[in-house]
């Protein structure tokens, strides 16, 4: 996993297969009254087949909208999205679309109240036009038990499940036009913690059995752990860093991704805080000038505040890319 | 279903039975009865004269007695005699009847169709130029007084461009079908302006926070067209709200309207119920008013009833 650099492919570097999903460049600006907020600036990553890139990141850090770009619910102000290496335009956005689904956070809400599970599921495929009504029908409980539900469940209403339930229906929704990627926005986060492990378990082997790929937008990096590779770490919109995981967790290389650890729980560590980040995240509506992570880093010099860092690789670290002028 | 059916026309009944009780008791309050209006009328009535009519009429008994006769009468389907029309209560109240559901159906239907299009219309883009011209309508529509509303088309359509009768429900010697629709064209549309006001406030509303919800987003990333979004994942599950309103003002538009009635010459329910209560029409009023309960009533079931469509959550 390689940030799609125009770079790579100049100096003859030998790519992994085709990325499924390419971003360049990518910018989201919303218009907050008078003021514009950025919630997403200059992202350019790739995701390849059967691969999990996970998103991390504290709240309000743009993940979820860089997830809704990719899925189609939000258009970037500016860059450009390749699927499959085309560019979407309208004949091609349709295949994107069936091919990318979603899953939010919420299952609650998620689910229209008004229809029965069998409709939920099945809406893509109408919508889509794929197969004949009986096909439909034998294609969603074909799904309601690979997610590990009783066919009886199509005929009831979402009110009837629990959050784990729903979430699984949410889940055979996003299967069913039988996409390449589905972008998992927190999809445990609203979940028990003995259910998080069932639908991240579920997740996994769905995407053993379908070659799917995942972008997993996290803020819990034990989950990113166990389920993602390669990882990367957004702040106020910007990448902060990508790496594999291995590299990321072992040796971060951004001062932000080692803050993130730092803060992360874990069983029979002593309560230390080495660096701990200070204060708050600063306004997107607002961000600060040079490096916008200068104002919270403890490594900040006088440069970071006037020129911003560029994306690149840490020193003799060819595939773990940080955004700092003093990386690890 | 059935069961719940069943149960709520039971309570109907019930509420039927209680108001036709209060109804009663109310106008036989009131100070005055029949029998002081025909003496008005003839000042050289004797005591024994008028004691005699009181007999004959039933008003010397006491109002509880008064009100069994009444009831033991109407449950045979007998309503009595309306004293100022000089026939049978239902011989009036019937075409008043037809003509009031002519009106209030047809100016229900004008705002149902004009505030659904207008609220999802005005929900799709909150704050933007069609939102603002359209709140701007319906607050206009929920502020105006209907006389004003009423005298101002007939003076525009009527007296000024003479393209629209003023009053009345047919022209003498015509009455032909396309005649009668052109003397409801303008109290149709003065009722139909106040409630679409209202109700496309409403929709608007609801709408908002419909496509606010998640669902909705999820319906948008399953590819569904902005249409497809809109109309089945967004207005059905704004409309329970919606319904409740409708069913409501449906319930009070048959009670009559009144003012709208008056101004246009219209012999409909809220016409009729004011004058027989002027008239000391006794049982055309009671009869009147408990029309419009029993409509009230049925709404409100039709209401509960259709809750349960929209929402598979609400069980009956």
């Amino acid at each position: 996993m390689i940030p799609a650099m125009p770079t790579t492919a100049a100096t003859g570097t030998v790519r992994a297969p085709r990325p499924l999903v390419a971003l360049d460049g990518i910018r989201v600006r919303f218009p907050a009254g008078r003021r514009t907020l950025t919630a997403v600036e200059n992202v350019s990553l790739h995701v390849d087949p059967g691969e999990t890139l996970a998103l991390v990141g504290e709240s309000g850090s743009g993940k979820s909208t860089l997830g809704n770009v990719v899925a189609g619910l939000q258009q970037p102000t500016a860059g450009t999205m390749r699927f499959r290496g085309q560019l979407l335009d309208k004949a091609t956005t349709r295949a994107a679309q069936r091919a990318i689904q979603i899953i939010f956070q919420d299952p609650f809400g998620a689910l229209d109240p008004r229809m029965p599970v069998s409709a939920i599921i099945a809406e893509p495929l109408l919508i889509q036009r794929i197969g004949t009504a009986a096909e439909r029908a034998s294609r969603t409980a074909d799904l309601i038990e690979r997610v590990g539900l009783p066919r009886d469940a199509l005929n009831r209403y979402p009110h009837e499940f629990s959050g784990g339930q729903r979430q699984r229906i949410a889940i055979a929704r996003a299967l069913a036009p039988d996409p390449a990627l589905i972008v998992a926005d927190e999809p445990l986060s609203a979940l028990d913690v003995s259910i998080q492990s069932q639908i991240l378990n579920l997740l996994g082997e769905l995407q053993r059995a379908h070659g799917l790929a995942y972008l997993f937008i996290s803020h819990d990096l034990a989950v990113v752990y166990h389920l993602a590779d390669p990882v990367a770490v957004l702040y106020l919109g910007r990448l902060m860093e990508v790496a594999p995981r291995e590299g990321l967790f072992a040796t971060p290389s951004h001062p932000y991704t080692t803050a993130l650890l730092e803060a992360m729980p874990r069983i029979g560590r002593r309560h230390r805080r080495a660096v701990a980040i200070h204060g708050e995240m600063p306004s997107p509506l607002d961000p600060p000038s040079g490096c916008v992570f200068h104002t919270r880093c403890p490594k900040a010099q006088p440069l970071c505040s006037v020129e911003p860092p560029r994306l690149e690789p840490a020193p003799g670290r060819p595939t773990q890319l940080a955004a700092c002028h003093f990386k690890a | 279903m059935c069961r719940f059916i069943l149960a709520r026309c039971g309570q109907a009944a019930i509420v039927l039975l209680v108001m036709s009780f209060v109804i009663y008791s109310l106008i036989g309050l009131m100070p005055g009865d029949p029998i002081d209006l025909m003496i008005a009328s003839n000042p050289g009535a004797t005591p024994e004269v008028v004691a005699h009519l009181r007999a004959i009429y039933g008003l010397d008994q006491p109002i509880l007695l008064r009100y069994l006769h009444w009831l033991a009468a109407a449950l045979q389907g007998d309503f009595g005699f309306s004293r100022t029309h000089a026939q049978p209560v239902m011989v009036v109240l019937l075409p008043a009847l037809l003509q009031t559901c002519k009106l209030m159906l047809s100016s229900f239907i004008v705002s149902i169709v004009l505030a659904f299009t207008l609220g999802v219309y005005a929900s799709l883009r909150p704050g933007g130029v069609a939102d603002s011209i359209i709140s701007l309508f319906a607050f206009a529509g929920i502020s105006v007084p209907v006389f004003w509303l009423a005298l101002v088309m007939i003076l525009l359509f009527a007296v000024n461009w003479h393209v629209l009768p003023a009053s009345g429900i047919s022209t003498v010697g015509d009455g032909g079908f396309g005649d009668q629709i052109r003397h409801l064209i303008l109290p149709v549309t003065t009722l139909a302006l106040a409630s679409t006001g209202q109700f496309t406030r409403f929709v608007r509303a609801a709408m908002i926070e419909t496509l606010r919800m998640d669902h909705v987003r999820t319906a948008r990333a399953k590819g569904a067209g902005e249409g497809r979004v809109v109309l089945i994942h967004a207005l059905r599950n704004a409309m329970i709200p919606v319904v409740t309103v409708m069913a409501l003002s449906f319930g009070s538009l048959f009670s009559g309207a009144l003012i709208t009635e008056t101004m246009f010459a219209q012999p409909g329910m809220g016409k009729m119920i004011f004058d027989a209560i002027q008239g000391n029409d006794f049982n055309l009023a009671l009869t009147g008013l408990l029309f419009a309960t029993l409509v009230t009533l049925l709404s409100n079931l039709l209401a509960d009833l259709a809750y349960g469509w929209l929402d598979p959550r609400i069980a009956l």
